[in-house]
């Protein structure tokens, strides 16, 4: 290794242990990844805004919850607020931080349920085949069949408002798509001829599903869910803003808005700045979805 | 002498669909090869020959007759005693091979699921053993070509040290330089391990180089079982054959 530079080692064509080639595979994914400036941007937009939810006490001007009725409403760059401060007085900057840690909360939750239980849904549907495939999709039409916002309006509902429980109502109301997907996936690599191969082995369906299936499923539900966090981070905010989701004082984005409304026409900024943040995140989200569906579609072409 | 037939098949039927959908694939094929033989089944595409190669690996459940593998009469289900015994090798080398797999998983875990010890000695000597160094061992499908692929194909194949293989088409998707090379490779192999062969082409070039015995297929039902001699010889007896060959020879010209 000595004569050679890590980028070599990585890029050879002739790797001579399991890590090298895994190491090697996410590498060259990375510079095809990096080559992509639009996804590159999403991808710095989202590393700030971890870096400013996970150092916002550092970065806080204020207290989010600390009131100053004496200050209320005061515009971006005066008396000390950066953004400006709220009808209560809260400094909308320190808010803004404190949410984009809700917000990420609420995006890491939904990522790891939905698509979880869409993709085992779909591929022992689409493996199976039969009549577990038509139960299992039928369930997935239901859900399918109600408009998202407002079965998640009723689940918060029925179990009380809250972040939690968005999340979960959200999630509940997210995954028949990744179900829809993965099953389709499923599909396509169900009578290929690796899968009777490794069926020739001995291999049985949980171990084919689990470990040959799922590995080829993953690269498009990941991309899916990049490019749904959007649309679950919009459903956030809008629980939010209907009073359903984050429940005040807390700082969630959605939940300012809806505060700021009132105040839209003298007060601009109360409602637009957590919504240029919603506005940011979604965006941040869309661009690195386009990014990860160039380097991780396997029908892109580096196949 | 006494040889053993490694596979027997009698009366095997197979079809696709059911009631007024149902089609016949294969119709009462009986053939017999014996223990380190090796068997061609020839005929044009459509004629049954890749389904009974499936029928007999257990990859099409709707089949009636009598099949006996290695002294095993086969029912609906194959036993993992069965897949140690019996291996394939398929005619897409780029279908064949996990897009996201490296040789050494793919070989690694054929060598788990049958309960093999020592899988790091013993891949590198398959690798070897089908003329692949070391140097493939951790690279994905898409680094490698058609016949290196192929090579990893029967690599697993050969895994569980079976004592027969099912080639279905091993050589048509391959250049015509490289379909020699691994006509050669499953050659020598055969005679290293001892093993059995059934082969299905639609070459009767490659059937010849390959097979002492084979059947021709028309339309699902088997014409006539030949030895490889007779089909050099012109030695047969029947229209389609003589058919079948006279093209073979017009397109060798």
């Amino acid at each position: 290794m000595s004569e050679q530079t890590l980028r070599q080692w990585l890029l050879s064509d002739e790797p001579t242990s399991r890590r090298q080639a895994r190491l090697s595979a996410w590498y060259q994914g990375w510079l095809a990844f990096r080559s992509n400036t639009l996804a590159m941007l999403g991808l710095l937009i989202l590393v700030f805004l971890i870096l400013c939810a996970l150092f916002a006490p550092l970065l806080a001007t204020h207290d989010p919850f600390t009131q100053d009725l004496a200050m209320r409403l005061q515009p971006p760059g005066e008396s000390g607020y950066l953004l400006g401060s709220d009808s209560l007085g809260r400094d909308i900057y320190s808010r803004l931080l404190y949410g984009a840690r809700i917000s990420l909360y609420i995006v890491l939750l939904v990522a790891m349920v939905a698509p979880l239980l869409g993709l085992v849904i779909g591929t022992v549907a689409g493996y199976a085949g039969g009549w577990l495939d038509v139960v299992l999709m039928r369930i997935t039409d239901i859900f399918l069949a109600f408009p998202r916002l407002i079965l998640a309006l009723a689940f918060v509902a029925a179990l009380g408002a809250g972040i939690e429980n968005a999340v979960l109502a959200i999630s509940l109301t997210a995954w028949p798509p990744y179900a829809r997907i993965a099953r389709a996936e499923t599909l396509t690599y169900r009578n290929a001829e690796f899968i009777h191969a490794i069926k020739l082995q001995g291999a049985g369906p949980i171990r084919i599903i689990t470990r040959h299936i799922w590995p080829l499923c993953l690269s498009s539900l990941v991309i899916r869910v990049t490019l749904d966090m959007a649309g679950i981070i919009l459903t956030a905010a809008g629980l939010g803003f209907l009073g359903l989701g984050a429940q005040p004082p807390s700082p969630e984005w959605g939940a300012m808005i809806s505060e700021g409304r009132k105040y839209i026409l003298d007060h601009w900024w109360v409602a637009t700045i957590p919504g240029l943040a919603i506005f940011a995140i979604s965006l941040a989200f869309n661009l690195l979805g386009d990014g990860l569906r160039d380097v991780m579609d396997p029908k892109g072409g580096t196949q | 002498m006494t040889v053993s037939n490694a596979i027997e098949v009698r009366d095997l039927t197979v079809w696709f669909g059911s009631g007024t959908e149902r089609s016949d694939a294969v119709k009462r094929a009986t053939f017999s090869v014996a223990e380190g033989g090796s068997f061609g089944l020839v005929g044009e595409s459509g004629s049954g020959k890749s389904t009974i190669l499936r029928a007999i690996a257990g990859l099409v459940p709707t089949w009636s007759g009598e099949m006996t593998v290695a002294g095993e009469p086969l029912g609906r289900k194959r036993s993992p005693a069965f897949y140690k015994k019996v291996q394939m090798v398929f005619q897409d080398p780029y279908g064949s091979l996990h897009p996201r797999q490296t040789v050494d998983r793919v070989l690694s875990e054929a060598m788990q699921l049958h309960g093999l010890t020592d899988i790091d000695r013993r891949i590198a000597r398959l690798l070897e053993d089908v003329g692949l160094g070391t140097g493939f061992r951790f690279r994905y499908p898409h680094q490698l070509s058609g016949g290196q692929r192929q090579r990893v194909a029967i690599a697993r194949a050969l895994a569980p040290e079976p004592k027969i293989l099912l080639l279905d088409e091993p050589t048509s998707a391959l250049d015509v330089s490289v379909q020699a090379e691994i006509l050669n490779l499953l050659a020598d192999l055969r005679r290293e391990r001892a093993l059995t062969y059934v082969m299905v082409s639609h070459d009767l070039g490659v059937v010849g180089h390959l097979c002492e015995r084979a059947a021709v297929m028309q339309q699902g039902e088997i014409v006539e079982v030949v030895t490889v001699e007779s089909l050099r010889t012109g030695a047969v007896t029947q229209d389609y054959t003589r058919h079948l060959l006279a093209s073979a020879i017009a397109s060798a010209r």
